[in-house]
């Protein structure tokens, strides 16, 4: 399986998400540069953290009119997995790829911190290997990361099973007090409609070794593997 | 074909939490500014553009605040009348 690894001025996880594909996954990875319009037969494209385009005008707003956005769009909509990471989830929302969007942090303050989040929904392409209400330990960084959608469209993403993570406590409650960053009813990742685009704000490929202090994303890429080469 | 300026200002969404601007309010209360009801900071862009006459240039603006200077889900964008720049 091959992974296709955006890499946008100003993107910083990008060397992250390939260290976890090719050294934890041991899967085949390649950097697809912005300007590019080829996806160089990735089979999954991961949009990952970062600060594409120094965030200017809103995060991801710029990105989104990248050459290469333009084929991982087109792959999106033929049912090509893209994992959107961070400023990737802001990137996908912006492009359209994902409803609501991810505005400035409640409290203001750029968040660099260990969360626990909780898996509402064990059977996507990208959650298989977990179990639903399974407790994972990952990091956030972010400052633009309080999800925001207008009521009926969260309503609708609870209704279908789309809200994928939740952010929780270590006991697993919903509370305002486990909540980073005041993002509408906790939500940490969500999923499109046709199962194939999830967006989160938490980075799995930071952690995927017990060196890092969590390997609880490792199973998120596994996930993909399993599902995509079914 | 003739050139405008055209202002444009971008606020969040009435009803959605603007931080920024509770924050400026804070401080704005800190100062003195004890009337101070409510606050938001948005942005404000200047464009220059090229434009058959000002209804064009307006409209131009308002296409390009939908497709990339407002984001439909989080703020609200209301445009100035085309000056000759």
């Amino acid at each position: 399986m091959k992974f296709g690894i955006v890499t946008f001025p100003g993107s910083n996880c990008d060397y992250d998400a390939f260290h976890a594909v090719t050294d934890v996954l041991g899967e085949e990875a390649t950097y697809l540069w912005h300007k590019d319009h080829d996806l160089q037969g990735a089979d999954v494209i991961i949009l990952p953290g970062g600060f594409s385009y120094g965030d200017y005008l809103r995060a991801g707003a710029i990105a989104r009119f990248s050459p290469i956005m333009q084929e991982v769009v087109s792959h999106a909509k033929s049912g090509g997995p893209v994992l959107g990471i961070c400023n990737g989830f802001q990137i996908a929302c912006e492009a359209g790829l994902l409803p609501g969007a991810l505005m400035r942090n409640s409290h203001l303050q750029f968040v660099s911190a260990e969360v626990r989040i909780r898996v509402e929904n064990a059977d996507t392409m990208f959650t298989n290997l977990y179990e639903r209400g399974e407790i994972l330990r990952v990091p956030i960084a972010h400052g633009d990361g309080r999800y925001v959608a207008p009521a009926g469209v969260l309503d609708e993403l609870e209704a279908e099973g789309r809200v994928i993570f939740r952010y929780a406590d270590a006991s697993g409650n919903i509370s305002a007090d486990a909540n980073p960053n005041g993002s509408e009813r906790n939500i940490a990742g969500i999923i499109s409609e046709s199962g194939n685009v999830l967006g989160m704000m938490p980075h799995p490929e930071r952690a995927c070794s017990p060196l890092l202090g969590s390997s609880d994303g490792v199973r998120l890429l596994e996930s993909i593997l399993t599902r995509v080469a079914a | 074909m003739a050139k405008f300026r055209i202002a444009v200002h971008i606020t969040p969404r009435k009803g959605l939490l603007d931080p920024q601007g509770n924050a400026v309010k804070g401080a704005l209360h800190t100062l003195g500014f004890d009337p101070v009801k409510d606050v938001h900071v948005g942005r404000y862009i200047v464009i220059e553009t090229d434009a058959y006459d000002a209804i064009a240039a307006e409209e131009a603006v308002t296409d390009m605040c939908r497709k990339l200077l407002a984001n439909p889900v989080t703020e609200d964008f209301e445009i100035e009348s085309a000056v000759h720049a």
